[in-house]
């Protein structure tokens, strides 16, 4: 089923193809944000001067947009912040006051280690749940796998996320309730971050996890009913053989694209995770970047955001072609 | 496989996604401080927008890795700090001379002198400096060194509480300077003289400070400070219970659930922090006196201190507390519903059909915006909304963001939380003079009175102690004849602490509060419980 050799010229030639698509559409989502954040009714002023001003007068105020830069129209800031960040500088952010870079350099790594532990977890049980589901289609692991599913679908993720807070860490204390280290203490360790990452990691994991096992369920169950298998069963092959070696491998196929799609909900996943765990992650700062009508920080995160569905969407359509050798990467 | 066997492995995965990684349960409360003495974890609601003076952080004391000039003890009595003692006022009151302490290092070993005086000075009033509090420090006209110890203010005009100005923090030129005060690398790596340095701070989680063993004030004994950003009132109270803080700003409800835990105590801080209600001046209804002294009268304060803030608070006659030295006893009223009816019949507002009083054919009614998510000041407008009801004046409650009520303040009551300490001119000038009615968010009632315009004008220029009491008890008076707020309440501010340290105390504390005030305002100065 595996092809001989890597389609590296298709490959690459999607990729590049990609890319160039891709100009535009930052482009146009970095203009939105400007646009969408200049017609808030937030006013970055006083997210900069914060409870200060509310004592302070009028003059105070204009003095300090002046100062900030916020004045004008956005379509003159985005274009500011554009040519500067294409040149390498990506601002400074007046809500974190630090500079963009350091924001999301400091907090990127933690953002990404949640979405991937969370993501690799969905992935993994929802394929285990999903093959119980198909493999008695009607059976009461099914039933199981099958409402639960529905349920933490619908279910919003922050909801669950306050649930399992109450759940695991007030009603139980098992877990911390939120930070990446205990209060008290300073030093990032190992067990402490692990414990620190169980709850935020669980919930993301359990929000996506629906998808993965409906996707697999369905692709494994109908997979089941193909000649394939029936041959394969024919052939007096063990039944485990038959379910892990053939449904499932087919079963699998539309899981890649699904991978590919549950990238943005992941990430808007991870920012209601991340704000009910106080991750200190760059969603939190996303949020707050919101709220503040911060432009260069929103741009930033927005944009790398954007990146992030880009590359989820061409990793998956790369996988799908490398799958399934009836696709033609070069049709894509 | 049998079914059961399927079962048990979709339960396991189950658990595994749910509580993967729960290697240590029980560990959640080994965080705080183990309960030693020299270590201590509070939680509060905000944490401050920056930690440079520069931009505004501490200039009212309290700050934890700076000193101002003067300080403020217990009592809230100025007291010297990196002056060694109070100024010497020239005779037209223009002149401030202190005398600065020598031997002074800040915490990276450079010596303190006049130069950083003057430097933070002048860098805070640069129209370049982002500092939102500078208007604080209109008055000063020029500041200039005189050697290495001493330091002259000029003033443009002579204004009474400049001294009270002064626990504005000193920052080091020599760290500070040469790099932009808005987003140099000061910011982030403050350097103060301070009994605490910084040594960590976690945007939105937590800040943890350090003891600087070489204080001039003596090196603090407890040698560690971690202060976490916690904005939910729920999950402070949860993580204060389960021992990850060690203490917590809290609301009366949940302070009261702490009542009889004996390894914690309650602290109870007095307050400026008063809640109003802005009656604007351009509204005809509420812009009635009869109408503002009738909702005066009406109000049950002593109902709202016992129901809404469980006792913890003090009814408010004006904006000053009963505890402040300035307050005017002559303005204290019990409630009085029968005089604000009567008031009403006299102005010619008649009850009409519904009960609500019509003159001239307007209802005597408006809105009153309250901030959404603060339950507090929602209670305060719901039972002022039915005090008003009967007198026979219609106020319908409406919960807002202050994105939506910043437009409609001019002509919609809100329910207002204000209140400075220092000095009564901190929180009345800006509350009632006429000339910033409107102005960002002072005098959101655009209050308009010659008389206190006038009585306030005498209270920041004149230095006579009795000239000045004059002033305010006229301007208190006058708020009572002319009620352009309805002021409701101070509240108490509250605060649960781990019962491991000796001789705690608490300041009259402002509007804002959690950080730089509490019982931690003086954690330098905290002994051990023996």
């Amino acid at each position: 089923m595996r092809p001989a050799a890597l389609p590296w010229g298709g490959m690459a030639r999607l990729t590049g193809r990609r890319l160039l698509f891709a100009a535009p559409v930052l482009l146009v989502v970095t203009f939105g944000v400007f646009a969408i954040a200049a017609a808030s009714p937030f006013d970055p002023v006083k997210a900069y001067a914060g409870t200060a001003a509310l004592g302070a007068d009028q003059q105070t105020l204009d003095r300090l947009a002046a100062n900030l830069g916020v004045e004008g129209p956005f379509t003159q800031r985005w274009w500011h912040w554009l040519t500067s960040a294409l040149g390498g500088d990506l601002g400074w952010s007046p809500v974190m006051r630090q500079p963009v870079a350091q924001v999301i350099g400091e907090r990127l790594v933690w953002s990404a280690l949640l979405c991937a532990v969370a993501f690799a977890a969905a992935v993994v049980a929802g394929t285990v749940l999903g093959l119980l589901a198909a493999r008695r289609p009607g059976s009461m692991t099914d039933r199981a796998v099958t409402s639960l599913s529905y349920v933490l679908e619908a279910a919003p993720v922050f909801w669950i996320a306050l649930l399992a807070l109450w759940l695991f860490a007030l009603e139980w204390g098992a877990l911390p309730a939120g930070g990446l280290t205990d209060t008290g203490s300073d030093a990032v360790t190992l067990a402490g971050t692990l414990r620190h990452l169980a709850l935020p990691a669980g919930v993301l994991a359990l929000s996506q996890l629906p998808w993965f096992a409906l996707y697999v369920r369905q692709g494994v169950g109908d997979a089941l009913a193909e000649d394939p298998v029936r041959g394969a069963r024919a052939r007096g092959l063990a039944e485990r053989t038959v379910l892990l070696g053939h449904a499932l491998r087919s079963g699998l196929l539309p899981v890649l694209t699904l991978i590919g799609s549950r990238v943005p909900e992941l990430i808007t996943g991870a920012l209601l995770v991340e704000t009910v765990f106080s991750w200190p992650g760059i969603a939190a700062a996303t949020v707050r970047a919101a709220t503040s009508v911060d432009f260069p920080l929103l741009a930033a995160l927005t944009t790398l955001a954007t990146a992030a569905v880009l590359v989820g969407n061409l990793l998956a359509d790369l996988l799908y072609g490398l799958f399934d050798p009836r696709v033609n990467l070069d049709d894509m | 496989m049998t079914t059961g066997r399927i079962r048990r492995a979709a339960l396991a995965a189950v658990l595994a996604t749910g509580i993967a990684a729960c290697s240590a349960p029980g560990g959640g409360g080994e965080g705080g401080n183990g309960g030693s003495a020299d270590a201590v974890v509070i939680g509060v609601s905000s944490e401050p927008d920056t930690l440079s003076p520069l931009l505004g952080y501490g200039k009212d004391g309290n700050s934890k890795l700076f000193d101002g000039l003067l300080a403020r003890a217990a009592d809230m009595k100025l007291r010297p700090a990196l002056a060694t003692e109070l100024p010497e006022v020239s005779e037209d009151g223009l002149t401030y001379t202190f005398t600065l302490r020598k031997g002074v290092k800040f915490s990276d070993g450079e010596p303190f002198t006049a130069a950083d005086v003057v430097f933070t000075y002048r860098t805070v009033l640069d129209e370049k400096t982002n500092n939102p509090s500078r208007s604080e420090l209109d008055a000063i006209d020029d500041v200039r060194a005189e050697g290495d110890h001493t330091v002259v203010f000029t003033l443009k005009y002579p204004y009474a509480p400049f001294a009270a100005r002064t626990v504005l923090p000193i920052v080091p030129e020599h760290a500070a300077g040469g790099q932009d005060p808005n987003t140099g690398s000061f910011n982030t790596e403050p350097v103060g003289t301070g009994p605490y340095t910084l040594a960590g701070w976690s945007k939105g989680e937590k800040v943890t400070f350090r003891a600087n063993p070489d204080y001039w004030g003596g090196e603090p004994e407890v040698a560690k400070v971690t202060v976490a950003i916690v904005a939910d009132d729920d999950v402070r109270a949860t993580r204060l219970r389960s021992g990850d803080l060690d203490g917590a700003v809290l609301p009366p409800d949940l302070a009261a659930t702490f009542a009889g835990d004996g390894a914690r105590k309650t602290h109870e801080a007095e307050s400026y922090d008063f809640r109003a209600v802005t009656l604007p001046t351009g509204n005809p209804v509420t812009g009635d006196r009869a109408v503002r002294r009738a909702l005066d009268a009406a109000v049950d304060r002593a109902a709202m201190v016992e129901t809404i803030l469980d006792g913890a608070g003090h009814p408010a006659y004006g904006p000053l507390p009963r505890r402040d030295p300035w307050f005017d006893r002559s303005t204290e009223r019990p409630r009085d519903l029968g005089g604000a009816k009567r008031i009403l019949d006299r102005a010619g507002w008649k009850p009409g059909k519904d009960g609500i009083r019509v003159k001239d054919g307007r209802r005597a009614a408006f809105t009153l915006l309250t901030p959404s998510g603060d339950k507090v000041r929602q209670d305060h407008a719901l039972a002022y909304a039915s005090d008003a009801k009967e007198a026979g004046i219609a106020v319908t409650v409406e919960s807002a963001t202050w994105e939506v009520i910043e437009p409609r303040m001019k002509d919609d009551a809100v329910l207002a939380g204000f209140g400075s300490a220092g000095d009564p001119d901190f929180a009345l000038f800006t509350l009632l003079h006429s000339s910033l009615a409107g102005d960002g968010f002072n005098n959101m009632a655009r209050y308009d009175n010659a008389e206190v315009d006038e009585a306030l004008e005498t209270g920041r220029r004149t230095r006579d102690r009795d000239e000045r009491e004059d002033a305010y008890d006229t301007v208190q008076r006058a708020l009572k004849d002319d009620p352009g707020y309805t002021f409701l309440t101070h509240i108490d501010h509250l605060y649960v602490l781990a019962d491991r340290w000796d001789g705690l105390t608490t300041q009259v504390e402002p509007h804002e509060h959690g950080f730089a005030s509490g019982p931690w305002w003086n954690v330098e100065d905290w002994r051990p419980t023996s």
